[in-house]
């Protein structure tokens, strides 16, 4: 087996769930910005890349969503507006 | 006394309040806020989503904030998620101190927060139909009254 491969799970919160109708999807490794815009329903990467949208990498809220680089076993979390209490 | 917990079932406000309180000895003031559901308008179910790697660590983080700026004792903050019925228990969060400004206001600036910078995402349900609730303005106005230039930004809270 080659060390190139594995997979990064992407994690679909709140109302981006629903858009994408599921919750997680494992996609290759690795997984930078516009991979990840072509790895989403059209629908859904443009509320991705609003500025709305936070993007989390192996549990980091990122301060640049566009400079994700996952890697081979990392979680990829796609965080909408939040509402709580 | 620190006591931060996500609760996926529901809680009695009273059995965690009252063990608080006797594990502060000495304090000159304890305020506690209960959130519950709102029963009303059709309100069938409410359901608050987490995210596990960011959640917790993000009420810890607040935790951290409220005992850095006020003089405290203790501090409890719970938080539901799942799914509630009306009349439920939400959050609970409830601060001893010294003095009652530092209780009150450690309340008021844990309970900001929770409602729009912390990790939750919830939904109601009205006549069978889900529907994800988004902050409204008067939550950013609560939360921008506690920002100022002192506090270090936190890079992992959504605002």
């Amino acid at each position: 087996m080659s060390e190139a491969g594995g997979s990064v799970e992407i994690v679909f919160l709140g109302p981006l769930a629903e858009l994408a109708g599921t919750q997680r999807r494992i996609v290759p490794a690795p997984l930078d910005w516009s991979g990840l815009l072509c790895a989403l329903e059209p629908d859904v990467a443009q509320q991705v890349a609003g500025a709305r949208v936070h993007v989390a990498c192996a549990g980091k809220v990122l301060s640049d969503k566009t400079l994700l680089a996952a890697r081979a076993g990392e979680e990829v979390a796609l965080l909408p507006p939040v509402s709580g209490g | 006394m620190r006591d931060i917990r996500l609760l996926p079932e529901p809680f009695v406000p009273e059995m965690l309040v009252g063990p608080f309180i006797e594990a502060n000895p000495g304090l000159g003031g304890v305020c506690t806020f209960l959130g519950q559901v709102r029963a009303e308008d059709r309100v069938e179910a409410l359901e608050l989503t987490h995210y596990e790697p960011l959640t917790r660590p993000g009420m810890d983080e607040l935790a951290d904030r409220a005992f850095d700026r006020f003089d405290l004792l203790g501090l409890l903050m719970v938080h539901r998620i799942g799914l509630m019925r009306p009349g439920e228990p939400i959050v609970c969060v409830s601060a001893a101190a010294c003095h009652r400004r530092d209780a009150i206001e450690a309340v008021d600036f844990c309970m900001d927060h929770l409602k729009s910078a912390a990790w939750f995402w919830k939904r109601e349900r009205r006549g069978g139909e889900w529907r994800w609730i988004d902050p409204r303005e008067e939550d950013h106005a609560d939360l921008a009254r506690w920002q100022d230039t002192t506090e270090v930004a936190q890079k992992n809270s959504p605002v």
